[in-house]
């Protein structure tokens, strides 16, 4: 088990060597550069030249590339073109947001996937199945920014259940320790804080729910389908086992391993990619800020944070695939 | 790579395997597959929304009562700020936020939405197949540089696997500035890697079967198997993954002109621009994002129906 994480993690180091030049690479090549962004149509090419020097980007690539390296064993990732505070603060303060809005969605997703996947199997050909079916469909066709639109307009705009934007209030003046809002108002004991923190992640959680809770449902449906014809399962219940006994110890547990696979590379994309979401809500998070980043030819924030992204990508599949043994005894890791 | 990325290839390798396999009592493949696609409601349904699709996409533009272009309630006085009129007997679906009737409009934005989608999964499905040929083929003739190539090839299209799909496209839109053309190229290439590794997994399924054998015993050259014998047999599940594309290509089109990254022409109208352009709105006259949105489920639902009941057709395992 030690052996196998340290070999992944060893396993991370030519990826990320290799997504770093291909980023570099690419990013350079985007037509226009962040004085472009900073000076708009007006600047003179004296100007712009300056500031280019002033970013060092008047320098060869591979020069450009191996002081990018040098910063990067040190663990400094640069400073943001566009809002000038440092690659490494902007992520420590943004990326919390995008965690806690991930976590909702996928407590959402599985919480009501599992059980509903389940069921449906169970009563497959009755109007509960057809209903998650047809549900799930329409949940993978339904564009998400449309969805948090209307999740917005109805229980916030309307009903005004729900806040429609940003991650907490900020008259609370609640007290930053960790910069998950949520995790702080509960260490500091500010509990309208925590509280008011959770209200803001209900209606992104959902939205940004959707496709997992979509993907969820059909797996653990087709899963549970096919461990239910298995032998064991009649045998199971052929020995007097309670329906409860079956279901967790056999079905259940057997059926989840696909489930787990999903769910990590689904976890791996919300981290990386709720750009929609966090849009329509404005909230705080990456995703948002990296495909601004993009417009704004940020060249750090966008090395920094794809490639961080990347290592938690890498680190989530990991902590799936370590998953797999707890699940199913059968499988070791090696 | 990972054991989780591996589960993913596995799938996608398991489908083209699946695929691969012929029926034995003489019926081919697709005939076998047509007849119990008939016999499904869900393709049926599926099928029906996708022809209708098809069919308001060719003529609608020559049937709607006015042009989608023409911009009467402005010319009428009847656009104020935070008043767009809805529904009436003349305008079914009343005027969008420019006096333009939004009836017209979304009956010729069905084409513009069908290139789109069709264009982006082309794209896809060209370089995707292309990719995945020459790696299937370079496989199947073995040897070392053929090894090499082909593991060079998988090494790059498991990058591209990795890359947050919508990131991916949003930096591709950079590149080539905001348009139609952009977004088809954008949602392209974000589904050239599932296209790539189907073909190839396809390919090397169907070299093991007995017909590759028998023609590598007739002394056929192994370049002319692969090209001839393999390639043709090897593109169902990859025409069964178009499908399926056309309906995430139609709603990732629509994400990326929520995103400004779309069409910046608003005078042909797009069901995804028609969305995005409709979000201002939504206060006064939230029938204008519903439409289009609407539209977009509906099409990209009936694609998902057909894809699944296509990859359930092909699919032996499930045979009764």
């Amino acid at each position: 088990m030690f052996r196998f994480i340290v070999r992944r993690l060893l396993q991370l180091i030519p990826t990320l060597f290799g997504l770093s030049v291909l980023l570099f690479i690419w990013l350079h090549r985007l037509p226009g550069g962040p004085e472009t962004a900073i000076l708009g149509e007006r600047g003179t090419p004296e100007m712009r030249a300056q500031i280019r020097r002033n970013l060092g980007l008047d320098e060869p690539i591979l020069v450009q590339y191996a002081r990018f390296l040098r910063r990067l064993i040190k663990l400094d990732l640069g400073t943001s073109t566009s809002t000038k505070r440092a690659v490494t603060t902007e992520f420590l303060e943004r990326f919390p947001g995008t965690v806690e809005l991930t976590l909702m969605a996928m407590i959402i997703a599985i919480g009501i996937g599992i059980p509903l996947g389940y069921l449906a199997a169970r009563r497959r050909g009755r109007l509960l199945d057809h209903a998650s079916v047809g549900g799930s469909l329409i949940g993978i066709c339904i564009p998400v920014f449309f969805l948090a639109y209307v999740l917005k307009a109805i229980f916030s705009e309307h009903f005004h259940w729900f806040p429609s934007s940003g991650r907490q209030d900020p008259t609370l003046g609640a007290t930053r320790v960790t910069n998950f809002f949520l995790l702080d108002g509960l260490m500091t004991r500010e509990w309208d804080a925590a509280a008011d923190a959770l209200w803001h992640l209900v209606l992104p959680g959902i939205a940004l729910a959707s496709i997992p809770l979509a993907i969820i449902v059909r797996i653990t449906r087709a899963s549970v389908l096919e461990v239910l014809g298995e032998d064991f399962v009649r045998t199971a219940e052929a020995k007097g086992l309670t329906e409860n006994t079956v279901r967790r110890r056999h079905v259940l547990r057997n059926a989840m391993l696909p489930v787990a696979t999903s769910i990590g590379l689904l976890t791996g994309g919300l981290l990386s990619g709720a750009v929609l979401t966090e849009t329509v809500f404005a909230f705080s998070g990456i995703g948002a800020f990296v495909a601004e980043a993009i417009g704004q030819r940020d060249y750090p924030v966008l090395m920094g944070f794809i490639m961080i992204i990347a290592v938690v990508y890498v680190l989530v599949n990991l902590i799936v695939d370590l998953s797999y043994s707890v699940i199913d005894p059968r499988v070791r890791v090696r | 790579m990972t054991i989780t990325a591996g589960k993913k290839r596995e799938k996608l390798d398991r489908l083209s395997e699946l695929a691969a396999r012929q029926d034995e009592q003489g019926v081919s493949l697709w005939q076998e597959a047509l007849r119990r696609l008939r016999r499904n409601p869900a393709a049926i349904v599926g099928a029906v929304i996708f022809a209708l699709f098809v069919v308001v996409a060719l003529v609608g533009p020559f049937l709607v009562p006015y042009s989608p272009t023409d911009s009467m309630g402005i010319r009428d006085g009847l656009i104020k700020p935070g008043v767009i009129p809805g529904i009436d007997s003349a305008h079914w679906l009343g005027y969008d936020h420019q006096g333009r009737d939004e009836f017209s409009r979304l009956i010729v934005g069905a084409r513009q939405t069908l290139l789109v989608g069709v264009v982006a999964t082309l794209i896809g499905l060209a370089i995707g197949a292309l990719i995945g040929g020459v790696a299937g083929t370079a496989a199947g003739l073995g040897g070392r540089w053929g090894r090499w190539l082909d593991s060079t090839l998988m090494r790059f299209i498991d990058m591209l696997l990795a890359m947050p799909s919508l990131l991916l496209a949003v930096s591709i839109a950079a590149l080539l500035g905001p348009s139609l053309i952009t977004v088809m190229i954008a949602v392209g290439v974000v589904s050239v890697p599932v296209f790539a590794r189907l073909l190839r997994g396809s390919m090397i399924s169907q070299s093991n079967s007995d017909y590759v054998l028998a023609a590598t015993a007739l002394g056929v050259k192994k370049s002319k198997i692969a090209l001839t014998h393999v390639v043709p047999n090897s593109l169902a599940p990859v025409i069964v993954q178009a499908t399926l594309t056309l309906a995430t290509a139609i709603i990732e089109a629509a994400a990326l002109s929520f995103l400004g990254l779309g069409n910046q022409n608003s005078a042909i109208p797009e069901w995804g621009v028609m969305l995005a352009e409709a979000q201002p709105y939504l206060g006064v006259r939230p029938g204008l994002a519903i439409y289009p949105a609407v539209a977009i489920i509906i099409t990209a639902l009936g694609f998902t129906l057909l894809g699944e009941a296509m990859r359930e057709a092909l699919d032996p395992k499930l045979r009764k």
